[in-house]
C-alpha cells in the first residue's frame, strides 16, 4: 500500500533564486489550456529559462546536473500571484518531480496547494535558506534532507531549523494531507452547519 | 469583546474542528471556471463522488473565450475542448451554467455579484485568486486550488485555517481623477506584495464608505497582490441597493430577514484586530505600476526610485524589474511611449469603469494615438449590453478603441488576445508580472481606467488629469 506519511524526504536538490517568484512563471498561463496536469512538467519555468537562454546563461531547471533534483530551494514569496494548481502540478511533474520545497516564505495558496498535493513548503531564516543553497551548489549530488517532524533540514554539513503551520505539518507527517476523506466523514456535521445557516435554506 | 465580521462569518460557517487543528469551513457559494476545474472534475469521477449541493455552485467562461467572436466552436481547439468539459460537468452534476448563448456569460468576478449570487455574510470559493473581490460584499471569499474545487465539489467544504485581520482604514475625499484602482495600488505599494499573507484585510473608513460596489470591488480585488488571501468591506446601505432586485437577491419577506443577517455580520465596533493601519485619502495620487510586481509603483508625476532606497534584500528583485522593463531610476515612468491600452478585467471591466472613461472621451473629443492597439473588453455579456445600450460602444470605437465581447482577455491572454514581443501595455488589469499578457517578453503597466485611457490617447503614459483637464 502506499505510504502517504510524509516525514523525511531525502533527495537532490536544485535552486531558484529571487524574491516573488509567481506562479505565472512557474508556468505560464499559455500552457493551462489543457483538462489534465499531464503535460505541464516540462514547461516549468519555461519563459524564465528561455529569456536566460538567449541572454547566454543557463536557468538551473536547464542545468543538465541538476536534472534528477527532488528538493526546491527557493527565497521571499515563492508562488505568488494566481490560484493556479498548475504551478505545482508543473513541479511535481517536472522530471524526477519535486517532492518538498524549502524557502523564506510562501505564498498562501500556493502553500495550500502544495499541502493538498502531499508535498510539504517549509520556512527557514534567510540565512539558513542562504546556507542551504551554498551547500549544494558545489556538488549537485549532495542531498537535501527536509525532516519534518524534527523540523529541521540538512545538506551537506549545514543543519538549520525549518518549520511550517502545525496543522498542515500535521497533515502531511500523519498521511492525512488528502483531505476529501476526511471531509466527507463530516457529511452529518456539514448539514447541520447548513441549517444553521439562513441564507442556505433561502431564508424560510 | 468584539468580533470582526470574518471571525464572524468564519464561526457561522465552521463545521467542526479537525484533527490536524484546522477547521472545515462550510462554503456558500462556490463559482467554477473552465480552466481550474476540468481537472477536479475527473478526480470526483475517479473517486466516484457525487456533487451533493450542485445549486451552491455556479459555472462560466472567462479564461480562455475569444473576444473577437464567440461563435462556436472556437478556432483554437484545445479551448474548445475546455468548454465542452465544462459544459458536459455542468450537465452531468447538474451546475446551473452560464451560457455564453444566453447573454449570461462574463468574468467569474463579475458575473456573481450581477446575478446577486455574492451576499454578505456568506463564504465563497473559486478556483481563482482574484476571488477576493466578492468580499466587497461583506463576504468571505477566496481563491483555491484545484483540488480543493475537488472537495468543495464533493462535500461543500474546504479544509482552512483561521487568518489574522487587518483593518486598513482610509479617511477623506480623493482627489479628482484618484479612483478605487489607485487606492488599491497605494496600499500594496505601502504594505507590500506578502504583507497580507496570514491576513485577511477589512478595509474600512470615509473613503470605502463612500465607494459604489464597483468601485469596492476594485478594491477588494487586488487583496490579493497584497498577498491577502480575502479583502473585505463590513455591507451598509450602499451593499443593500446593489443587491436588490437582482435575480438571485432574497426578495419579499425574505428581503428584511437577509438584511437583518447581514448587519448582524458587521463588525462590532469594539472589534479587535491583529493590526491596523491607517491612510488618508488626499496623499494618494494616480498610481502606475512601473516594475513585475504590482507593488512596484509609483505617483504618475514622481521619479522611477532608486533601488539603494530599498532595503538591501529586496534590490535585486528591484534591479531585475528594471531590467525587465527598460527603465531607469531617477527618470519618470510618465512619458513612456506604450503600443497597446487595454480597458477591462475583473478589476476593472464593469459598467461604471467605462462610464467614467466614456465621460471623459466624450468631453474631450479626443482619439487614440496613432499606432496604439486599444481594447475595450467589457467584463459580461450583461455589461457590454448595457453598454450598447447606453451608446457607449460607440463612444469607444468612435475614440478608436476596439469594442470587444466578454471575458478575461488580455488580462492574463489565454485567448487570442496578446501583447507581441516587448510590447508595453496600459493596463486596467491586476498584475503587471513577467509575461503575463501573453508575450514571455511583454510589458504592463498597471492604472486605472481612466489612466488608460489617457496613455492611449497621448501614445504614452500621461497625467490622466491633464490629458482630460480635469478642474481640481
Amino acid at each position: 500500500m502506499q505510504d502517504f506519511k510524509r516525514t523525511l524526504i531525502t533527495g537532490k536538490a536544485i535552486s531558484v533564486d529571487g524574491n516573488d517568484i509567481d506562479t505565472d512563471r512557474i508556468i505560464p498561463a499559455r500552457f493551462l489550456r489543457c483538462v489534465t496536469f499531464d503535460d505541464l512538467g516540462s514547461h516549468s519555468f519555461e519563459d524564465d529559462r528561455k529569456q536566460l537562454r538567449e541572454a547566454g546563461k543557463t536557468h538551473p531547471f536547464d542545468d543538465a546536473s541538476r536534472q534528477k533534483a527532488k528538493v526546491l530551494l527557493v527565497d521571499r514569496n515563492f508562488g505568488c500571484g494566481s490560484s493556479r494548481e498548475h504551478a505545482p502540478q508543473a513541479l511535481m511533474r517536472w522530471n524526477a518531480g519535486i517532492t518538498a520545497v524549502v524557502g523564506e516564505s510562501f505564498a498562501e495558496i500556493f502553500f495550500g496547494n502544495c499541502v493538498a498535493l502531499g508535498m510539504p513548503c517549509v520556512t527557514a531564516s534567510r540565512d539558513d535558506v542562504q546556507a542551504l543553497k551554498r551547500a549544494i551548489a558545489a556538488d549537485p549530488n549532495t542531498e537535501l534532507t527536509v525532516d519534518l517532524v524534527h523540523g529541521e533540514a540538512s545538506a551537506g554539513n549545514v543543519r538549520v531549523k525549518v518549520s511550517m503551520p502545525e496543522g498542515a505539518r500535521k497533515q502531511l507527517t500523519t498521511g492525512r494531507w488528502d483531505s476529501s476523506a476526511e471531509l466527507l466523514e463530516g457529511k452529518d456535521a456539514v448539514a447541520s452547519t447548513a441549517k444553521g445557516l439562513p441564507y442556505f435554506a433561502h431564508w424560510h | 469583546m468584539g468580533k470582526s465580521l470574518y471571525d464572524k462569518v468564519f464561526d457561522k460557517h465552521a463545521v467542526r474542528k479537525l484533527d490536524s487543528g484546522q477547521f472545515q469551513l462550510l462554503m456558500g457559494l462556490h463559482l467554477i471556471h473552465e480552466v481550474t476545474s476540468p481537472q477536479a472534475f475527473a478526480m470526483l469521477r475517479d473517486r466516484k463522488l457525487q456533487v451533493p449541493y450542485p445549486e451552491r455552485t455556479f459555472a462560466t467562461c472567462d479564461h480562455i473565450i475569444p473576444t473577437k467572436s464567440q461563435l462556436r466552436p472556437f478556432q483554437d481547439d484545445l479551448a474548445e475542448q475546455m468548454l465542452v468539459e465544462l459544459e458536459r460537468n455542468c450537465d452531468h452534476y447538474g451546475i446551473r451554467y452560464l451560457s455564453p448563448k444566453k447573454g449570461e456569460q462574463g468574468i467569474v468576478h463579475v458575473v456573481g455579484p450581477e446575478l446577486g449570487l455574492t451576499q454578505p455574510g456568506m463564504t465563497v470559493c473559486c478556483g481563482d485568486s482574484h476571488t477576493s473581490t466578492h468580499g466587497a460584499f461583506g463576504a468571505i471569499a477566496f481563491g483555491i486550488g484545484t483540488t480543493q474545487v475537488r472537495d468543495v465539489l464533493a462535500t461543500q467544504t474546504l479544509a482552512m485555517e483561521k487568518l489574522k485581520v487587518r483593518r486598513i482604514e482610509v479617511n477623506g475625499k480623493l482627489r479628482p481623477g484618484v479612483y478605487a484602482k489607485d487606492v488599491v495600488l497605494y496600499v500594496i505599494n505601502q504594505l507590500g506584495v506578502q504583507g497580507g499573507v496570514g491576513f485577511a484585510y477589512e478595509f474600512a473608513g470615509s473613503t470605502f464608505d463612500a465607494f459604489t460596489m464597483e468601485e469596492r470591488m476594485t478594491v477588494c480585488n487586488m487583496s490579493i497582490e497584497g498577498g491577502a488571501r480575502c479583502g473585505y468591506v463590513n455591507p451598509d446601505a450602499t451593499t443593500y441597493a446593489y443587491l436588490k432586485g437582482r435575480e438571485y437577491s432574497p426578495k419579499g419577506a425574505a428581503w428584511d430577514k437577509a438584511v437583518a443577517y447581514w448587519d448582524s455580520m458587521r463588525s462590532d465596533d469594539d472589534a479587535v484586530y491583529a493590526d491596523v493601519v491607517k491612510y488618508k485619502a488626499e496623499d494618494i495620487e494616480p498610481m502606475v505600476t512601473w516594475g513585475i510586481t504590482p507593488a512596484q509603483s509609483t505617483a504618475v508625476n514622481a521619479k522611477l526610485p532608486a533601488p539603494s532606497a530599498f532595503p538591501s534584500g529586496d534590490r535585486a528583485l528591484i534591479e531585475e524589474a528594471y531590467q525587465y522593463m527598460g527603465f531607469a531610476a531617477d527618470a519618470p515612468v510618465k512619458g513612456q511611449k506604450i503600443d497597446v491600452a487595454f480597458i477591462g478585467s475583473c478589476t476593472n471591466g464593469r459598467f461604471s469603469d467605462f462610464e467614467e472613461v466614456v465621460k471623459h472621451l466624450q468631453a474631450s473629443g479626443k482619439k487614440v494615438h496613432p499606432g496604439v492597439r486599444a481594447l475595450v473588453v467589457p467584463g459580461s455579456q450583461t455589461v457590454r449590453q448595457r453598454m450598447i445600450e447606453a451608446g457607449f460602444d460607440k463612444v469607444f470605437t468612435d475614440a478608436g478603441f476596439e469594442f470587444r465581447e466578454a471575458g478575461c482577455s488580455m488580462c492574463l491572454a489565454m485567448n487570442p488576445d496578446k501583447l507581441v514581443g516587448r510590447e508595453l501595455c496600459a493596463s486596467s488589469s491586476n498584475r503587471n508580472f513577467k509575461g503575463r499578457q501573453g508575450s514571455p517578453t511583454g510589458r504592463t503597466l498597471l492604472m486605472s481606467p481612466v489612466m488608460v485611457a489617457a496613455a492611449a490617447i497621448s501614445g504614452s503614459v500621461a497625467d490622466a488629469r491633464e490629458v482630460f483637464a480635469f478642474s481640481s
